[in-house]
């Protein structure tokens, strides 16, 4: 790791005022992506700002049809916790199906939001990469693209999003909370990750100096039977080729009456299918004219490269175990 | 450089300053001089000598590296020193009682013979000993059945050690017997049995 300096601030603001007087800092949380990137030379921040000290980032609550969830709270807290098992459980199958003990006992949701491309142009830079360094090119498009995205990718990065968390909180309509110069707002979740265009390397809609303070999501019937499948080259500890958030709500004679889907491993940022809900309303999940329209919406505009085109059938048909998960589950719960 | 106030408590203004820290490995209160960037896993091998942790990818990939912070398994190649020094770290070293006795876990991996190069054991062994506090605290896994309610340890058959343990690598493949060290004591110790 090149050298740095080491601030730790004791108060929100105090975090808030180092990052706007130094603008190359970056904040700290868990570490494991950005000390990771660090020991690669792939970022080289000259000082970090830890955030761990800070009191009242960390809390989980559940409260008016509402969850709360601290920027600071760590992955498997999230996943244990109670309100979120049983309000939310694919909220807490999207972190328990993420990275390892160790990792989940360390990373923060904040960080995890952010977590960067596991692109291996992006992370070795003796390649060209225009997320990593920009104008230098990408070294995936004609390479070694297999993990790499369909969708919303440009003709300057096609590099996949590779969190799971944020497929969930994109499916469950959840909002980010931001603090900084600028004060304190409030993003959809859908909006928090910025497409690649011609400008990769700019990933979120955070301004400098900015930091996540919290994360939300409405608790009601879609949170409560909400699924998240995750397809992967080995059965645990491994990124997603492709991952499904799916949530509905079945009527007492087994059809729809409300739905969200979003897709992970496959596209530029989470990726929300914004029609699922009318697609699939008053439909059975195993009616396969809706789910063949779902899937097809699902994947409308795949841009499949030499190595990734399995992706699209691989979302198709997990687009449509997850949903019959669903309904397997919901059948279970009203036996 | 803007002067820290009083609410930036810790500060180091110097990259290439060394800091003087108070860790407390063990059960013991060691001092030791690093500076903003060295890991937690460098401290304890090459500043206080503890060498029993191994550094194996040293990117947070392969789990060799896993040591107790508060009794929570983390990675110390991903941890700064700095940001642990607050925390009680527990190392392979510190598990067998004072007089030696092996901890079950330790025995039970040799007893199972759940290792072959033993590189990664050091890791395996801290690992498995926060699974079943994990267990034990009722905390599931992405093999639990979310319609289970846990009430007590999480029930730790196969599936479950190989989902709890898939941050571990072992190159040796010596998977079979390490599961079978952690079955073995998870069943002697598992308070709902009689």
């Amino acid at each position: 790791m090149q050298p740095f300096s080491y601030v730790e601030p004791r108060s929100r603001a105090e975090a808030l005022r180092l990052a706007q007087a130094y603008p190359e800092a970056r904040f700290l949380a868990g570490g494991t992506t950005l000390v990771d990137l660090m020991k690669s030379g792939v970022v080289h921040p000259p000082m970090l700002i830890d955030v761990n000290r800070i009191g009242g980032l960390d809390e989980i609550e559940a409260a008016e049809g509402s969850l709360r969830l601290g920027a600071l709270a760590r992955m498997s807290d999230a996943a244990s916790h109670e309100a979120v098992r049983t309000q939310a459980p694919g909220l807490s199958e999207s972190l328990l199906f993420a990275a390892s003990g160790q990792l989940r006992n360390m990373a923060s949701l904040g960080g995890n939001l952010l977590q960067r491309t596991r692109c291996l142009y992006f992370r070795d830079r003796h390649f060209p990469c225009n997320k990593r360094a920009p104008g230098s090119g990408c070294g995936a498009i004609d390479g070694e693209n297999r993990a790499l995205a369909v969708l919303g990718t440009s003709a300057a990065c096609i590099a996949n999003y590779p969190g799971d968390f944020a497929i969930m909180l994109v499916a469950l309509d959840g909002t980010v909370y931001l603090d900084g110069p600028a004060g304190e707002r409030a993003v959809p979740a859908a909006t928090f990750h910025r497409l690649p265009a011609d400008t990769p390397h700019i990933e979120t809609v955070l301004a400098p100096g900015e930091m996540i303070t919290a994360i939300s999501l409405p608790l009601g019937a879609l949170s409560r039977q909400s699924r998240y499948l995750k397809v992967r080259d080995r059965s645990s500890y491994e990124y997603a080729s492709v991952s499904v958030a799916a949530a509905a709500d079945f009527a007492p004679d087994g059809t729809i009456r409300d739905a969200r889907l979003a897709l992970g491993g496959l596209a530029a940022k989470p990726w929300p299918v914004t029609e699922a809900a009318l697609l699939l309303a008053g439909r059975r999940p195993d009616d396969p004219v809706a789910m063949g329209r779902l899937m097809d919406a699902a994947v409308d505009g795949a841009r499949p490269r030499s190595g990734n085109a399995y992706k699209v059938p691989q979302a198709r048909s997990a687009i449509r175990r997850a949903f019959a998960t669903l309904a397997r589950r919901s059948a279970r719960s009203v036996a | 450089m803007v002067a820290p106030r009083p609410d930036t408590a810790f500060a180091v203004h110097d990259p290439l300053a060394a800091v003087t820290l108070r860790l407390t490995v063990n059960g013991a209160v060691t001092e030791v001089s690093v500076e903003p960037w060295t890991t937690l896993l460098d401290a304890l091998r090459e500043r206080i000598g503890l060498t029993g942790t191994k550094k194996g990818c040293d990117h947070g990939a392969c789990g060799a590296c896993t040591v107790l912070i508060d009794g929570r398994r983390v990675l110390s190649c991903l941890t700064l020193a700095l940001s642990a020094r607050d925390g009680a770290i527990t190392t392979i070293e510190g598990l067998a009682a004072p007089d030696g006795t092996l901890h079950p876990m330790q025995r039970a991996f040799a007893e199972h013979d759940a290792l072959q190069c033993g590189y990664c054991t050091p890791g395996q062994i801290m690992s498995a000993v926060a699974v079943l506090a994990e267990a034990d605290a009722g905390r599931p896994s992405a093999a639990t059945d979310p319609a289970h309610r846990v009430t007590g340890r999480a029930v730790l058959d196969e599936r479950e050690i190989r989902e709890r343990m898939s941050g571990n690598l072992c190159r040796c493949a010596a998977y079979q017997n390490i599961v079978a060290a952690v079955r073995e004591v998870a069943e002697a110790t598992d308070p709902s049995r009689p």
